[in-house]
């Protein structure tokens, strides 16, 4: 098969419906080169990839292999020509083993006993390239690394000379973050070439040959790594230069809020996810848990919010016991919860905005008296939070589904905070928001801050951290690894404590 | 005693026959996504033209062809309301009963209660029939029988050593990845609908064809939501198939027996739902045995191509 010298994507232009998430772009690449796509979330870089990936049809543009045109009718199309991608969510069978997963639609399995055939050419690709696994491990058994590990083994099985890779280090820790950088080192000397698609700057710096900027949709910026440094990348990315840090009033932490003391948390298979964790929280104070996601965050956050049972332990809040019995126990001690699903668990899509602005209050004093809702009531703390916290909606009478993620967060941050919450968990509440509005969420989080309120922030935005914490603890199988204050932190320090060493 | 005992199992791998061949039916269909609840109706449909072309044709093979085929056209519906109208999957199997078994009444009113002249035939396989015992129980009994035992050794084999096995169980578990591998998912699933289709009607066609000999409404007496019950039973693996498939088919024949002694046949008849709910129970008590019951992951979910 002829390898891939050089691929070219021409005037790519795609939308979904009245989302234009990409327009007229231009891409190139040449065999032996990393290429770094480079853009904030919602950029349309998943796009443009799953276009080169035969994934979506676009709806104008051509894509050119070593000059000649091809037609990518689906991911066969793309294999054949020699691209293979990884995307940011793996595309594996959990149940099924790492040699099931790599035979699944693969052209060289027989029919017959392709177990068999496959394990070879497996154990080849990983001698050749450093990739080490064992091929009869159920998928759900392995680490988020391993299993990217085994996603490469299958592009590269397809005979992938283009491997794309989308946001491959969001779930890995720095440690395997660079094991994988070693790998794709070792691919681009075998003439391979690689598409990395990131929104971290380090990243691109660190790896990449040269980058391309996307922003809304556009190609905004195109250079060689030499060329730029990473002031110039994020100027490109945002179109400016990006806040340091935020202003924080000058205020010290007071008394304690939180108190959790020796916690033990079961995950849904039964294992233990959160391992005697002890921690306060005290007002005017964020404190920020950093990690990789799967190291018991979910479950310690939803131990405090009153959605789960813990094993053993305490959790106090203002002296009172929170009883584990639901949700509405934690809410009515003041507990507030921005969660990481806001969809599925922030709001209910099909509500309209003003009674989706009450859920939870809405049984109380002066949304309701006994049975009777009050309407008018309820539509006017509604607007409030329109306004207030600049969500931006025809009416308060739209359906909630309607309203772009952005809104939504910012709707559910208002009725959260607006009550005056003793302390406000917020579970990644700026992932897969636009720039703007991940701002706005920050600074409403300080500001509550500095009004005496706490904030246990669970973040995997090691930036966002930085921004916006008092302290930071990282979580790592279950456990805090250390906790670390601004004159302490760095990236290196918080690197090898979500790996796992102590600080 | 002992002749008792061998009639008992002898009937028994009889009376598992139906049960096996729908579940089969019913584990391909699930293993790729998508519940048919159907099957009852599916059944009565099978068994009902079975039974008219084998009356009119003469030929009990044909019967079972065309039971095959209108069933797996029949089940084309509910695979196009669900895999292509991506409609409720629960909804359309009940509607898909209540139409077979409409169909079924409609169709097989000028055939009540008729004798079929000639009945699916036996194969006593020479020298095994022979065997004291074991001969009579496992090796003197109709064609059915031994296709069904056939088929389910296939679908094991198929499921477990062949990457058709892989696509299939894969499209059901994660239809992405194995969209992301150039696979037709809605390809796949409608295929798993018409076998399993097929298979229910071939059930459908042993009750009339060759169990009994002869149409009835009402003739599938609740096999189809018993089979419904097995799969999961069976925690869909053909394997599971056969034990509860015969287990059940045991508690068929026992009905019967038991009668006479006082005890009453509705308390057997909930034996199979009863002991399906004590397998969930028992499996999901524990955090491995969640595991092992491994219900297809999208199970009764419709999947949209291109969809994040
Ligand atoms: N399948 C889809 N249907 C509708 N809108 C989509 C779909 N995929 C992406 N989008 C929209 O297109 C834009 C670009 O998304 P995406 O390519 O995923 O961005 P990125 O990968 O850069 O974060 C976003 O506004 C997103 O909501
Ligand atoms: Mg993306």
């Amino acid at each position: 098969m002829a390898r891939i010298q050089s691929l070219e994507m021409r005037g790519i232009s795609k939308s979904f419906l009245e989302v234009k998430a990409n327009r007229d772009i231009n891409l190139s690449i040449h065999a032996g080169e990393i290429l770094g796509l480079l853009g904030e979330n919602g950029a349309g870089k998943t796009t443009l990839m799953n276009i080169l990936y035969g994934l979506y049809l676009p709806d104008e543009g051509d894509i050119l292999v070593n000059g000649e045109p091809i037609r990518l009718r689906g991911p066969k199309d793309s294999m054949r020509a020699g691209i293979g991608m990884i995307h940011q969510h793996f595309m594996l069978v959990d149940k099924h083993t790492v040699l099931e997963n790599i035979a699944l639609g693969f052209d060289e399995a027989p029919f017959f006993f392709p177990h068999r055939a496959i394990r070879k050419k497996i154990e080849q690709l990983s001698d050749q390239y450093g990739l080490r696994i064992n091929p009869d491990k159920p998928v759900w058994n392995l680490s988020a690394g391993e299993q990217q590990r085994v996603e490469i083994i299958k592009a590269l099985s397809r005979n992938a000379d283009l491997l794309i890779m989308d946001e491959p280090t969001s779930v890995l820790t720095p440690q395997e973050a660079d094991e994988l950088f070693e790998i794709l080192r070792k691919m681009i000397l075998q003439g391979h070439s690689v598409i990395l698609i990131s929104h971290k700057l380090e990243e691109i710096m660190s790896i990449c040959d040269r980058v391309m900027v996307l922003r809304k949709g556009c190609l905004s910026g195109e250079a060689s790594i030499e060329d730029v440094d990473k002031g110039k990348l994020a100027e490109m990315m945002i179109g400016r230069q990006i806040a340091a840090a935020y202003d924080k009033a000058d205020v010290k932490p007071g008394g304690t809020v939180l108190d959790i003391q020796d916690l033990h948390v079961d995950s849904d298979r039964g294992l233990p996810a959160v391992r005697g964790l002890s921690v306060q929280i005290h007002s005017s104070e964020i404190l920020g848990i950093a990690g990789v996601s799967g190291n018991g965050q979910q479950e310690l956050v939803e131990t405090i919010t009153g959605l789960r049972q813990p094993l053993k332990g305490s959790v106090t809040m203002m002296g009172q016991p929170l009883k584990h019995v639901n949700a509405r126990d934690a809410h009515t001690l003041g507990i507030t919860h921005v969660p990481e699903e806001r969809i599925k668990f922030g709001i209910v899509p099909n509500l309209p905005l003003y009674e989706n602005s009450v859920l939870k209050q809405h049984r109380d004093a002066p949304y309701s008296s006994w049975l009777r809702m009050d309407y008018p009531v309820i539509k006017n703390h509604a607007g409030d939070l329109v306004n207030s916290f600049q969500v931006d909606t025809p009416s308060v009478n739209a359906r909630m589904k309607n309203l772009s993620g952005g809104n939504i967060q910012k709707l559910i941050l208002g009725r959260e905070i607006s009550s005056g919450p003793n302390l406000l968990i917020a579970a990644h509440p700026t992932y897969g928001l636009d720039v703007g509005a991940a701002e706005y969420v920050r600074k409403q989080i300080i500001a509550l801050r500095d009004k005496g309120g706490s904030v246990l922030l669970v973040s995997e935005d090691l930036d966002e951290l930085f921004m916006v914490c008092d302290r930071i603890a990282v979580m790592f199988e279950g456990e805090f690894m250390g906790e670390l204050t601004p004159d302490t932190w760095t990236i290196e320090k918080i690197g090898l404590m979500m790996a796992g060493s102590h600080g | 005693m002992l002749d008792i005992i061998v009639s008992v199992l002898t009937r028994t791998i009889v009376a598992g026959t139906p049960l096996l061949l729908a579940t089969l039916g019913e584990i391909i269909t699930e293993r790729a996504g998508i519940i048919n609840l159907g099957m009852e109706g599916l059944m009565s449909t099978g068994a009902v033209t079975g039974f008219i072309v084998s009356y009119i044709s003469g030929s009990p093979w044909l019967g079972m062809l065309a039971a095959i085929l209108v069933c797996a056209l029949l089940s084309a519906i509910h695979g196009f309301v669900c895999i292509s109208l991506r409609s409720n999957q629960v909804v359309s199997g009940l509607a898909l009963t209540m139409l077979g078994i409409g169909i079924s009444g409609l169709w097989g009113k000028p055939y009540i209660g008729l004798p079929l002249p000639n009945r699916m035939g036996h194969l006593n396989i020479k020298g095994l029939s022979e065997i004291p015992v074991l001969g009579r129980i496992l090796f003197s009994h109709g064609w059915y029988v031994y296709l069904s035992v056939l088929l389910g050794i296939v679908l094991w084999f198929i499921l477990r050593h062949t990457s058709l096995g892989i696509t299939l169980r894969s499209v059901g578990e994660n239809p992405k990845a194995a969209e992301s591998q150039g696979i037709a998912v809605n390809r796949v699933k409608y295929y798993a609908v018409l076998a399993g289709g097929g298979l229910a009607g071939m059930a459908g066609s042993f009750l009339s064809t060759a169990y009994s000999g002869s149409w009835n409404e009402g003739i599938t007496a609740g096999r189809g939501w018993i089979v419904i019950a097995l799969t999961i039973f069976a925690l869909w693996q053909p394997g599971g198939a056969f034990l509860g498939a015969y287990l059940f088919g045991g508690i068929f024949v026992l009905q019967y027996m038991l009668q006479p002694l006082g005890i009453s046949p509705n308390i057997l008849s909930m034996l199979p739902y009863l002991s399906t709910l004590l397998v969930l129970l028992l499996f999901g008590l524990t955090a491995s045995g969640k595991r092992k019951m491994n219900a297809p992951a999208t199970l009764g979910e419709p999947y949209v191509r291109g969809e994040r």
